[in-house]
């Protein structure tokens, strides 16, 4: 079986190329539902929350949703914390990137 | 097996209270954390950390551990001792924890279950159990800058845990092949539907989700779908402008330095980024690398610029 895996490349679709569902969310990151609900309310993820409607994320949360739950799980932050995380390391890697290199 | 001395592992003494534990745990975590920190083996150290945390947090697993003193002489292989344990209550707590997380050594001494999920990248307990089909599975899959600019096949070796006919399990190398998407970006997920987690009555497995990291690249920074690229120009060619010749993805191409450019300015070659859709920028920033004035036509030179009247510290008021 191993020698097999070895011939094939797997094709896999990429996330940040389509819209997720709240419920894809919730999988990707396995957590629960009001826990994406609140890391929206606490701007955490971004996307357009209307009464009546399933919200829909753009693909490129899904990178911050994951690292906001190993924040969560392994440091204890609340969603406040780690949306206040969240945007200091993309901070920081900006400026990392920003940086030139020593001639 | 490798002993793992957890003391040391989190730099505390073998009587450490439970409080300087707790604390010791917490600013090892915030150093070695993958999210966080820039230590080239954060991820290992985290994983230690978390593991001897598990341990040492624990009475019942810490006094248990405490009865393998400080484990065999260096260079000689670890075995638990076969009453070990006896008369500890340890087995089967926790929540199970995440795949792979704890090492050998800990699982030859605590079992898998043993494992609260106190730390560890990429596992940890799901919160909401799903019945209809197997666990998705989270990897990092780093790959050269190049498979993204021209689309290519990659291995990624993944570590997966497998239960062998007794029912214990062990850490299995599993090694894919996958294609990677022309103009993906670090941080976008690849999911291959149906490589996770079988399901052991025969269910749907779950997914395999990879997220895209670059190896550091000799040349280009990526940015999102941009690349950022530093050129060093000669002072002539900055103040005088210049046309130089610059690398791009797709080889290299003369660009036009206007006249009068400052050190740091960015240039923007549109359409030369990674080639996603749409298709991101090279910027190519300015980077003033001065002649060295290591003979007399150099220094001639650098004596005949002196004469041009200058004072870089005007801006200081002296």
């Amino acid at each position: 079986m191993m020698a097999d895996l070895d011939t094939i490349a797997l094709g896999g679709e990429v996330l940040e190329d389509q819209q997720l569902s709240l419920d894809q969310l919730c999988d990707f990151c396995a957590v629960e539902r009001w826990q994406v609900i609140e890391w929206v309310e606490e701007g955490v993820l971004e996307t357009q929350l209307s009464a009546g409607r399933e919200p829909r994320f753009s693909g490129t949360v899904l990178r911050r949703a994951r690292v906001a739950v190993r924040l969560q799980r392994d440091f204890g932050v609340n969603a406040p914390g780690v949306a206040l995380v969240l945007d200091l390391l993309e901070r920081v890697q900006a400026l990392e990137r920003a940086q030139p290199r020593q001639l | 097996m490798e002993f793992k001395d957890y003391y040391a592992i989190m730099d505390v003494p073998r009587d450490a209270t439970a409080e300087q534990i707790k604390q010791a745990y917490r600013k090892l975590a915030r150093k070695y954390h993958p999210d966080v920190s820039k230590e080239p083996d954060a991820e290992a150290r985290f994983k230690d950390v978390g593991e001897a945390y598990e341990v040492l947090r624990d009475p019942q697993k810490r006094a248990a551990y405490d009865q393998l003193g400080k484990g065999p002489p260096p260079g000689q292989e670890f075995r638990p001792p076969p009453d070990w344990g006896s008369g500890f209550e340890f087995r089967g707590a926790g929540d199970g924890g995440g795949a792979g997380d704890a090492s050998e050594f800990f699982e030859s001494l605590f079992g898998r279950a043993g494992f609260g999920g106190g730390g560890g990248f990429g596992g940890g307990g799901r919160a909401r159990p799903r019945r209809d089909r197997g666990e998705d599975h989270h990897a990092r899959f780093v790959v050269d800058l190049e498979a993204s600019l021209e689309g290519a096949t990659r291995a990624v070796t993944l570590r997966v845990p497998e239960y062998d006919a007794d029912g214990r399990p062990a850490l299995h190398e599993r090694t894919l092949n996958v294609k990677i998407p022309k103009g993906i970006q670090a941080g976008q997920h690849i999911r291959l539907a149906g490589q996770g987690e079988g399901l052991p009555g025969g269910g749907k497995p779950g997914d395999l989700l990879l997220e895209v990291a670059f190896a550091p690249h000799a040349i280009y920074r990526p940015d999102g779908r941009d690349l950022l690229l530093d050129l060093p120009v000669t002072p002539t060619e900055a103040a005088l402008g210049a046309t130089v010749k610059t690398p791009t993805p797709a080889g290299p191409v003369e660009l036009r330095i206007p006249a009068g450019s400052k050190a740091g300015a960015k240039l923007r070659l549109r359409g030369r980024g990674l080639p996603s859709q749409p298709p991101g920028d090279l910027y190519a920033t300015l980077q003033i690398a001065l002649p060295p004035a290591d003979s007399d036509a150099a220094r001639k030179a650098y004596e005949a610029l002196a004469a041009v009247p200058f004072n870089p510290r005007s801006s200081l008021g002296v």
